[in-house]
C-alpha cells in the first residue's frame, strides 16, 4: 500500500548538507559500540542473542538498497503468531531471542 | 502554532511539565491510563488512579490554559492479571461519564500472553458496551510486530467497533501498514530511546501520507520529553514542509479522531445554550 503520499521538499544534496554531520556522528558510535565489545574480549557477548540480531541488521545496513528499517525491524521482531501461556517478565528486551523456539 | 499531544501521562510529570508545554502551544492532551512502574496491590487503587486522571489533572493542566482529556482501561502491563482485571473493569464503567472521559484505553497487550489477550477482549467488550472510542497501545520493541497482527486479528474478528473508532499507538515502520491499511488510526510516539525519533515519524508521513496518522510525545515516568510534539514541528519545518501539513498532523488529525467522542470540544463549534455559537477552546489562550 506504500505511496509517496507527502514528498520530501529537500533534494538528495539538500538532505546530505543538513543531515551529514549527525549522521556520521551515529556511525561514529555505532562503531565505538563494536569496538567496546571486541576490547571486552567476552566470549559470551558474541554468543548473545541480542547482539547475533544486531550483527544481522548491521549485514541488512549494509546490503542493498530497499526499506532499511522496516527489515531490520523485522530481524529483531518475534516471527511466532501464537500467545505465550505465561508472563516471563515485564518488559521487552529488545531483539527475540531465537534459542527458545528452539532455533526457529 | 498550537498542537495537541494526544499521548502523555501527565500524573506522572510536573508542573513545570504543564508550562513547558503550555509554552510551546499545547492546546489539549489526553492522559491515557497507564501502569504505575509497579503493580498496584490492589483493585481498590484504581480509584484512587482515576479520579486523579478524571479531577486532578483537569485543574493541574487549566492553570496553564491546557485542557485535560483521559481513557480508562486497566493498561497492558497488569493485563496479565486476569482477576486485577476483572475487578478493574468493573469499576470503570461508573467513571465513564465523568466531562474528560473520551474512551477506553490504552488497551491491548504488553507481552503477548493468552491473560493480556482475554484482557483485551475484556476491554473491546466494555468498549462495544458503552459506545467508546478506543485507544490501543502495541507491545515494544520484538514484540510489536506479533503484537500488532494479533491486535489487529482481534479486532478484524471481533468487528463490533468501525477501525475509524480505534487508534493503534506505537506504530513503527514495519506496522503502521498494516495499521493503516486496514482502516485503523495510527499514533506514532516520539520517545528518545525505545520508541521513534522525529526524523523517522516524517519519513513514514512521507511515505504512507498525513491522513489517519497522530504523532504523539507518550511522555511518562521514564526517560521521555513532553515538548516532543513541537519539537517534531520543529524537525517537520527542517525538512520543507509546509505549515499547512504539520498543523495537519498535530492538531487538526487529533480533532478528526478525539471529536468522535461528544466530550472532545477542541476545535469545534458549540452551542451555548441560546441559540449563538460559541467556541470552545480553554480559557486564559
Amino acid at each position: 500500500m506504500e505511496r509517496d503520499f507527502l514528498a520530501c521538499p529537500l533534494t538528495g544534496t539538500r538532505l546530505i548538507d543538513e543531515y551529514f554531520i549527525e549522521n556520521r556522528t551515529r556511525l561514529l558510535d555505532l562503531a565505538a559500540f563494536l569496538d567496546r565489545l571486541d576490547r571486552a574480549a567476552d566470549p559470551a557477548a558474541d554468543a548473545d542473542f541480542r547482539m547475533q540480531a544486531f550483527r544481522e541488521g548491521l549485514r541488512v545496513l549494509c546490503g542493498s538498497s530497499g526499506p532499511r528499517v522496516e527489515r531490520i525491524q523485522r530481524v529483531f521482531s518475534d516471527p511466532t503468531t501464537e500467545p505465550a501461556d505465561g508472563l516471563d517478565q515485564k518488559s521487552a528486551c529488545g531483539a527475540y531471542d531465537h534459542s527458545k523456539a528452539g532455533g526457529a | 502554532m498550537e498542537y495537541i499531544d494526544l499521548h502523555a501521562h501527565m500524573a506522572s510529570r510536573t508542573t513545570d511539565d504543564y508550562e513547558q508545554m503550555a509554552l510551546t502551544g499545547c492546546v489539549a492532551l489526553t492522559d491515557p491510563a497507564f501502569w504505575a512502574g509497579f503493580d498496584r496491590a490492589s483493585a481498590d487503587s484504581f480509584d484512587d488512579y482515576f479520579h486523579q486522571l478524571t479531577e486532578v489533572e483537569p485543574k493541574r493542566a487549566a492553570r496553564v490554559g491546557i485542557r485535560h482529556y483521559t481513557w480508562l482501561c486497566l493498561n497492558p502491563k497488569e493485563a496479565d492479571n486476569r482477576a486485577l482485571a476483572r475487578a478493574v473493569l468493573e469499576k470503570i464503567p461508573k467513571y465513564l461519564d465523568r466531562a474528560n472521559v473520551l474512551g477506553i484505553g490504552e488497551i491491548g497487550l504488553n507481552r503477548i500472553t493468552r491473560n493480556e489477550v482475554a484482557t483485551f477482549q475484556d476491554h473491546l467488550d466494555l468498549a462495544a458496551a458503552h459506545r467508546q472510542i478506543v485507544l490501543i497501545h502495541t507491545p515494544h520493541l520484538e514484540d510489536k510486530y506479533k503484537g500488532t497482527r494479533l491486535i489487529v486479528e482481534t479486532l478484524q474478528r471481533d468487528g463490533r467497533i468501525d477501525p475509524g473508532r480505534i487508534l493503534i499507538d506505537h506504530a513503527e515502520e514495519h506496522t503502521i501498514g498494516i495499521i493503516l491499511g486496514n482502516g485503523f488510526w495510527a499514533g506514532i510516539t516520539l520517545y528518545p530511546q525505545t520508541k521513534v525519533s522525529p526524523q523517522r515519524a516524517i519519513d513514514m508521513i512521507e511515505r504512507f501520507g498525513p491522513d489517519r496518522i497522530c504523532v504523539s510525545s507518550a511522555c511518562d515516568w521514564g526517560p521521555s520529553l513532553p515538548i516532543a510534539v513541537p519539537r517534531f514541528a520543529l524537525e517537520m519545518r527542517r525538512r520543507g514542509h509546509d505549515e499547512k501539513w504539520i498543523r495537519k498532523i498535530i492538531y487538526e488529525n487529533p480533532i478528526t479522531f478525539l471529536s468522535q467522542s461528544p466530550r472532545f470540544l477542541i476545535g469545534q463549534k458549540m452551542n451555548d445554550g441560546n441559540g449563538r455559537k460559541a467556541q470552545s477552546a480553554p480559557s486564559g489562550r
